[in-house]
């Protein structure tokens, strides 16, 4: 065996190794989810019966299913709501040319890093005021108004559009609107597309604000919040806190193998312009 | 000279672009100037969470006396503060260590870029679960590995001293999204200055020091201040791994009553701002002197931000 192969597996056994580390959480939930709930409490790794019922046993015991409902239509309202108000925002700063531009934009960005917990007590004392507490609606509405990642993503994006394409659309005499829809959206599908599964993973994923909105109300609870606040009789169930949360993970998982290819094509197609 | 119609048709125009930017105009008077403005409005009353219909109560300067001898903001402000210090240089570190890795990994790069990035966007709420059962004291995988090898493992996230490395780990298996950040920048480093280096006798830690570190500085730093204003507003991790990790979960608002657990030390800046507002006392007024504080920290990393990459803006 020459040098250079010795190398070669020197450097994969690396990253083999750290793969078996990033890897080993997931494995272990889903081993544990297949669990009695005695074995939880041994050293055991690996289950000494598997036991599938888990997952029906879950919703059985907690209201699951209405969590994942209320997640479901958290995550595709926000997303729609923010695709109607971001792209148009976003052309705005990236092609049209009017007086406060950059001021705005300076301002996007600030708000974009701002943290949530910096606005939460005006805005929880206006959706209080609108009677909305106790709902998801405080969390999805404000998706109208834009969000300012998504903007700001958006605007990096088209900006690589070169603008002969939309001065050819004009000259055919479309508004800038129509150059927008016929021109633009199309070009920026990639970008788009990237938009919309962050936003859908944030809303997904997101714990802070159906914590802060919904915590009096356990109708209206999200997985997130439905998990983390697991009641528990006498001692934590593991096995099915396990199957739940791996209930949380798996749309993530299929929707990140779905739509890698888009998201990897945004990624280059903005990383070209360096 | 222009026509009327001409004129107005030139006016129209000029509107145009205000059309596309309502919404976003409205967004950001409601949740940047609105929220703001009344958070150093409020800041100067006595407001109770529990009676809103009560008017608020101006008590001048009294809440911002209080915050400079609150003894749970200097705590609260010591851990976030040990999180910025600690936790983002090591996921920074962590995140170019594998991406380095990755790119020696020449055909089976989409495979490891795939697996490495998974775990960052599984659900934090789910993550911290994970992770508080993989570091259970007594029974988990990890103490049962290290008993194994004749170590005596932590009491991790029951530990004071351990909870706060914990959320470390947890951190660390999520640097995913920073890592494909990296992997794009360090294929953007020029070949044949490597390539020059080489020839010149330089090492592999030689080209690394005065080659790559060099080219992917500014990502880097993009990297640190972005990862400072994150753990600005840490919350879910800290909130779910105490509650999950004391074991007493109870549903709705009783979570704040773990948070921090144990003894204080997962107790960050973001959840006593939660507690004071949301907590049985609910002093919105004293919270909102909290939030504008915040925000001035915030602003200021956003600013620094702003002024080192101007190239956002172009």
């Amino acid at each position: 065996m020459n040098r250079p192969f010795l190398i070669f597996v020197a450097r994969h056994s690396v990253t083999i190794a750290l793969s078996l580390m990033f890897l080993a959480p997931l494995v272990f939930l889903f081993l544990t989810s297949m669990m009695t709930s005695n074995q939880t409490f041994t050293t055991e790794i690996w289950p000494q019966s598997w036991h599938p019922e888990n997952y029906a046993t879950v919703f059985e015991k907690a209201p699951l299913l209405r969590y994942l409902l209320n997640t479901v239509m958290y995550a595709v309202l926000a997303t729609i709501f923010m695709l109607l108000s971001s792209v148009p925002a976003a052309y705005g700063l990236a092609k049209l040319r009017w007086r406060g531009r950059n001021t705005t934009m300076v301002l996007i960005i600030c708000l974009m890093m701002l943290p949530p917990q910096v606005s939460t007590i005006p805005m929880y004392l206006f959706w209080a005021n609108a009677g909305l507490t106790g709902t998801l609606w405080p969390a999805i509405l404000p998706l109208l108004a834009g969000d300012a990642f998504a903007i700001f993503l958006l605007r990096q994006f088209m900006v690589t559009i070169p603008d002969e394409y939309l001065d050819a659309a004009k000259v055919d005499g479309a508004g800038e609107w129509k150059t927008m829809f016929k021109v633009v959206l199309p070009m920026a599908r990639p970008g788009i597309a990237a938009a919309a599964m962050f936003q859908f993973f944030y809303a997904w994923n997101d714990y802070y604000y159906p914590l802060l909105y919904t915590s009096e109300n356990q109708d209206n609870w999200t997985v997130s919040l439905g998990i983390a606040s697991f009641k528990y009789a006498h001692h934590v169930e593991w096995e099915l806190v396990s199957a739940a949360t791996m209930i949380t993970m798996i749309p993530v998982i299929v929707l990140f193998f779905f739509a890698q290819k888009a998201f990897v094509q945004g990624v280059t197609l903005t990383g070209v312009k360096g | 000279m222009p026509t009327i119609t001409g004129g107005a048709g030139r006016y129209r125009r000029r509107l145009t672009p205000y059309t596309f930017m309502i919404p976003a105009l409205i967004g950001l008077g409601l949740f940047l100037f609105y929220p703001l403005l009344s958070s150093i409005w409020f800041s100067f009353h006595r407001m109770h969470l529990v009676n809103l219909t009560q008017p608020p109560d101006f008590i001048g300067l009294d809440n911002w006396k209080f915050f400079f001898e609150d003894p749970n903001v200097i705590r609260a402000a010591k851990n976030t503060l040990w999180f910025v210090v600690i936790m983002v240089p090591m996921r920074i570190v962590g995140a170019l260590i594998t991406a380095l890795l990755l790119n020696q990994a020449k055909r089976s790069r989409g495979f490891y870029r795939t697996l490495f990035y998974l775990p960052a966007l599984a659900p934090p709420v789910a993550a911290t679960v994970a992770f508080v059962l993989l570091l259970k004291p007594g029974t988990g995988p990890v103490n049962t590995l290290l008993a194994n090898i004749g170590i005596e493992g932590p009491l991790w996230f029951n530990d004071p001293l351990w909870a706060k490395p914990s959320l470390v780990l947890l951190g660390l298996w999520g640097i995913g999204d920073l890592m494909i950040i990296f992997v794009a920048a360090l294929l953007d480093v020029p070949v044949e200055l490597h390539e020059a280096a080489a020839l010149d006798g330089a090492g592999v830690w030689q080209r690394f020091r005065y080659v790559t570190l060099p080219s992917i500085s500014p990502v880097l730093q993009f990297a640190a201040i972005t990862g400072v204003i994150g753990m600005l507003q840490y919350f879910t991790q800290a909130a779910v791994a105490s509650s999950v990790a004391s074991g007493a979960v109870t549903g709705g608002g009783g979570i704040a009553n773990t948070f921090g657990y144990p003894s204080g030390s997962t107790f960050t800046y973001p959840l006593y701002l939660y507690v004071i507002s949301f907590g049985p006392r609910g002093l919105l007024g004293y919270a909102s002197v909290l939030s504008v504080v915040l925000f001035v920290v915030a602003v200021t990393f956003t600013l620094i931000l702003l002024r080192r990459f101007r190239t956002f803006l172009r």
